[in-house]
């Protein structure tokens, strides 16, 4: 909860569907770190898919994220501490025609966060598999505690999700993707201080809040061996927060073993409504979530994959390793850094070591 | 969003109804069913990578492509 943990990604991921044939059984392995900001956050992932009949799949995911926290939030307003979350995704798939359909259920612990979420989803090929139409909904309750205190408060979360996938030329094919997210709840973080002339208050936040997000992509083959892709993203909410996210990507063969993909993503925000630095009076909501904030943030990442088509033991038919690094960029435009007065900006790093195979 | 919502099941009704000759023929699509066109080659780097901006941006939503494959398989 202190790092505000989401469990969007995953929720989504119950909606990553392709018509018309069941995802291949596969088994995914990853350790992730991420550094930087006074953060650290690491831990192992594990995923397995098999299927159980010719039309049903099932998949179990489990997910630790381990945290170390001496961040500007926690430096400037609480003491760095330590914790564990751990997620547990289980999903079936269902594929009927030209028709997959899948549920799916997610469950988040950490010492001060619990949630539950419950996750339908439906694609469709049409128009003879050159579009593929899907649609999905998720709901979430959420239990939000402070571990020193026996505050205790409920967050409940709908998700609705469109998406359409459609070929336009042998070797371009384009996206698009919305999603409203409706939130109802104690939608603050309990540790976190706004700051009224200087002095820290509690944080007060609306306990509604309505969001959509609509993205185009397009990814083309630019020659055998080579892909590039492009996205960008629309996000406006009813807390006055608008966002723009641009993504550009080149995926190359280097001979018949190797894969490099690089990346680069720009993403610019203005801030919540109720956000401010330091207030000049008492108002009805008040935050200094730096997320809220008005800024601006860059990624440049690159991937390298090593492909393993024989000689593989247990079975396995063929697999992938891969080794993924991004370099994460801040700056804000309204957050200061109250120990000497700055803007704040910061920069981090991620790391992927990642193992996946298919049998 | 009750509307938008009936609108895309209206549409997808339609979808079924029609009959649309595909401008792209299956055996015109083997660039598309390459791997390195997926949508996510990696779906558990991908979530994470897009859970890592979540937690740090406002924005959230629409982070993984919905539609996922090409109809080429």
């Amino acid at each position: 909860m202190r790092l505000r943990l989401l469990l969007l990604p995953a929720l989504l991921a119950t909606v990553t569907l392709s018509a018309a044939t069941l995802p291949e059984d596969r088994v995914e392995a990853m350790y992730h770190r991420y550094d930087g900001g006074g953060v650290t956050v690491d831990g192992p992932a594990l995923f397995a898919r098999r299927h159980i009949t010719n039309t049903v799949s099932a998949a179990a995911e489990y997910y630790v994220d381990s945290i170390s926290s001496a961040s500007i939030d926690v430096v400037t307003s609480a003491s760095p501490y330590s914790e564990q979350r751990t997620e547990t995704n289980l999903g079936l798939d269902w594929l009927y025609g030209d028709t997959l359909m899948a549920a799916s259920f997610t469950h988040s612990d950490e010492s001060d966060y619990q949630s539950d979420t419950y996750g339908l989803s439906v694609a469709q090929d049409v128009f003879g598999g050159m579009t593929t139409i899907s649609m999905g909904y998720a709901h979430g309750d959420d239990t939000v505690e402070r571990v020193d205190t026996d505050f205790e408060d409920t967050v409940d979360r709908d998700n609705f999700v469109l998406g359409l996938t459609q070929i336009m030329t042998p070797t371009l094919l384009a996206t698009a993707d919305y999603e409203a997210v409706l939130e109802d709840g104690y939608l603050a973080n309990p540790y976190r201080s706004a700051r009224i002339l200087g002095a820290q208050v509690p944080e007060r936040y609306p306990r509604t809040r309505t969001s959509h997000a609509l993205a185009f992509s397009g990814i083309k083959s630019w020659s055998k061996d080579t892909a590039l892709r492009g996205r960008y993203r629309y996000f406006t909410d009813t807390w006055d927060i608008k966002a723009h996210t641009f993504e550009l990507g080149i995926s190359r063969y280097l001979g018949e073993r190797w894969t490099a993909d690089l990346s680069y993503r720009f993403y610019t925000q203005d801030g919540a409504s109720f956000y401010s630095d330091d207030f000049d009076g008492e108002y009805n909501y008040m935050s200094r979530d730096k997320e809220l904030s008005d800024f601006d943030s860059h990624a440049l990442g690159g991937r390298l994959t090593w492909s393993m088509n024989n000689g593989l033991p247990l079975g396995l038919d063929r697999a992938n390793l891969t080794l993924s690094y991004d370099y994460l960029r801040f700056d804000y435009d309204n957050f200061t850094d109250i120990r000497n007065g700055d803007l704040y900006e910061f920069s981090s790093q991620v790391f992927q070591l990642y193992f996946t195979s298919w049998y | 969003m009750k509307r938008l919502c009936l609108s895309f099941i209206a549409v997808l009704c339609f979808a079924g109804c029609t009959r649309v000759e595909p401008w792209v023929m299956p055996y015109e699509r083997e660039a598309l069913a390459d791997p390195i066109m997926s949508t996510s080659r990696d779906p558990m780097l991908d979530r994470h990578r897009a859970h890592v901006f979540d937690v740090r941006e406002g924005a959230r939503g629409a982070t993984v492509s919905q539609g996922g494959g090409c109809g080429c398989n």
